[in-house]
């Protein structure tokens, strides 16, 4: 019981914290706007190079997007703490590590999926793109996956900046990684070798490729090894995220670096 | 000394103390060239894939611009607030030179951190892509830049004051990065957008200035484009000098100047 309640409503509030507990407004400009703007100037960039489709465009920059929330609320959710000096208090109480931070990754997984999706909607109206009824379950699921697996990354990042001080910018070149190596606006085909080699390795690409499929009209037991791939993908990342964040605490403590600046 | 040369002094110290601030912050300084230019990273690549020469010199020239327009609307619109959470806007608004002739030098220097993104962007593109740019005319070229840089200077001088009141304004300069990048045809012919956005990116000065910077590099001329470019640039100083003063005023009436 003790550690659902820590799960859910320390997920929560932690989640709450990150909107400086006053208003919602940042969502507007930063989860609303610049996703569909990231779709629409690579929709016009395939219609002015005359590659792709809008379909291809749409569902890769939406995805792609949801690594915003999931990389940078995940890595913010254990920064923050840090940078408000509550880290230290956090770390002290006797909750048990696993609901402490995957209660954490919840509600960033829902805010992941939830832009993305609006994504999807508004630039599939925006762009005239046509996603049928059927194909919006199994588009919802792929992205819900890819929403776990950024967010997984996000907790590896997180980890990371008990370390580094940084989180912004290193979640800036992440987000920039993925945006280039996952087969966003390329086609894993297309990209040089090597660096389809690399994002073969990273969250997204499958979940992108899954949501591709589904969303040209492909059942859902067609992209079950994509989906399967993202899936373990993630699985990789968080378990290397609370791997990563226990070596941390433990050196952090050795060396009273936990709440340096 | 003279009262031209007290201001002269100001505008270049003022501009230089925050260019070295610009220069050595990861996030402003880094990222301000290495986001744009995995952007431009990103639209080559979909160029790539028909690889057309010419329309992958057309995306690389105009991709290299797109950092000016980043260096400056992302870090404009937070500029007032980052001097509040510091304690130092009162101090800049009580001295006695004019807090507009703070800003505009900071501006400047966001868009000369825009400037090394360029530079670096083309180098980029020419050694990772291979784009050759056939320039009929470089100081042209040189000239189209530079009135894209001083301009979107002057635009981050506007969004500066616009955004004085917007708590979290930094969310609102990093949502105007890519509309930018679309709406002033860095990397898409704006023949291309939709007709009811197109007089949006006649609004904009980079627009201009951009299609300057092609004449130069296709032989034409540049002139009529940056003509109408600067004239955007002067009429957003003039409109953030008087917005300026007027929120000023306000702040100072209602007491929100430090409002956190």
């Amino acid at each position: 019981m003790s550690s659902a309640r820590v799960f859910f409503v320390g997920g929560l509030l932690s989640f709450r914290a990150q909107f400086n507990w006053l208003s919602p407004w940042i969502l507007v400009p930063s989860l609303m706007v610049s996703p569909v703007a990231q779709i629409l100037l690579f929709a016009y960039v395939g219609r002015a190079a005359g590659v792709g489709d809008d379909r291809f465009f749409l569902v890769g920059n939406a995805l792609n997007y949801a690594a915003i929330p999931c990389t940078f609320a995940m890595t913010f959710a254990i920064s923050g703490e840090r940078w408000a000096q509550t880290l230290g208090l956090v770390l002290v109480t006797p909750a048990r590590r696993l609901p402490l931070f995957l209660g954490r990754a919840l509600p960033v997984i829902v805010t992941g999926w939830a832009v993305a999706v609006f994504g999807l909607g508004v630039g599939s109206l925006l762009l005239g793109v046509r996603l049928e009824v059927a194909v919006w379950p199994s588009l919802l699921l792929a992205v819900a996956v890819t929403s776990v697996s950024c967010t997984s990354l996000g907790l590896l990042m997180g980890a990371a900046c008990l370390r580094i001080r940084d989180g912004a910018t290193l979640g800036n070149v992440v987000f920039l990684v993925l945006l280039v190596f996952c087969g966003t606006n390329v086609a894993l085909a297309d990209l040089p070798a090597w660096m389809a080699a690399v994002g073969e390795w990273l969250p997204l690409t499958h979940g992108i490729e899954a949501a591709r499929s589904v969303a040209a009209g492909a059942p859902l037991g067609d992209v079950a090894g994509p989906l399967v791939r993202e899936l373990l993908t993630g699985l990789a990342y968080g378990v290397a995220g609370l791997a990563t964040l226990g070596w941390m605490e433990r050196d952090s403590r050795r060396r009273a670096t936990l709440e340096r600046m | 000394m003279t009262r031209l040369t007290t201001r002269a002094r100001q505008l270049w110290l003022c501009y230089r103390l925050q260019l070295k601030i610009l220069l050595v912050s990861p996030f402003e300084g880094f990222l301000g060239v290495v986001f744009p230019l995995m952007f431009a990273t990103a639209t080559l690549l979909v160029y790539r894939v028909e690889g057309d020469p010419r329309a992958m010199a057309y995306a690389g020239l105009g991709a290299a611009v797109m950092g000016v327009w980043t260096s400056v609307t992302v870090a404009a619109s937070s500029l007032l607030n980052r001097e509040r959470w510091a304690g130092t806007l009162e101090l800049l608004v009580a001295a006695p030179t004019p807090f507009l002739m703070v800003l505009v030098p900071i501006t400047t220097a966001m868009a000369t951190v825009g400037l090394v993104s360029v530079v670096v962007t083309l180098v980029w593109n020419r050694l990772v892509f291979g784009v050759r740019l056939d320039v009929a005319s470089w100081p042209l070229l040189v000239l189209g830049v530079l009135a894209a840089t001083v301009t979107i200077a002057m635009f981050g001088f506007l969004l500066s004051v616009v955004a004085v009141r917007y708590r979290t304004a930094w969310a609102l300069g990093a949502s105007l990065e890519y509309p930018g990048w679309l709406l002033c045809g860095f990397v898409v012919p704006v023949s291309l957008l939709p007709l009811v956005v197109r007089p949006l990116s006649w609004a904009l000065a980079p627009t201009w200035a951009v299609e300057a910077m092609r004449s130069a590099a296709s032989g034409g001329s540049p002139w009529g484009e940056l003509a109408v470019c600067l004239a955007l640039g002067a009429a957003y100083a003039a409109l953030a000098a008087y917005l300026g003063r007027r929120l000023i005023e306000s702040a100072r009436r209602h007491a929100t100047l430090a409002l956190t």
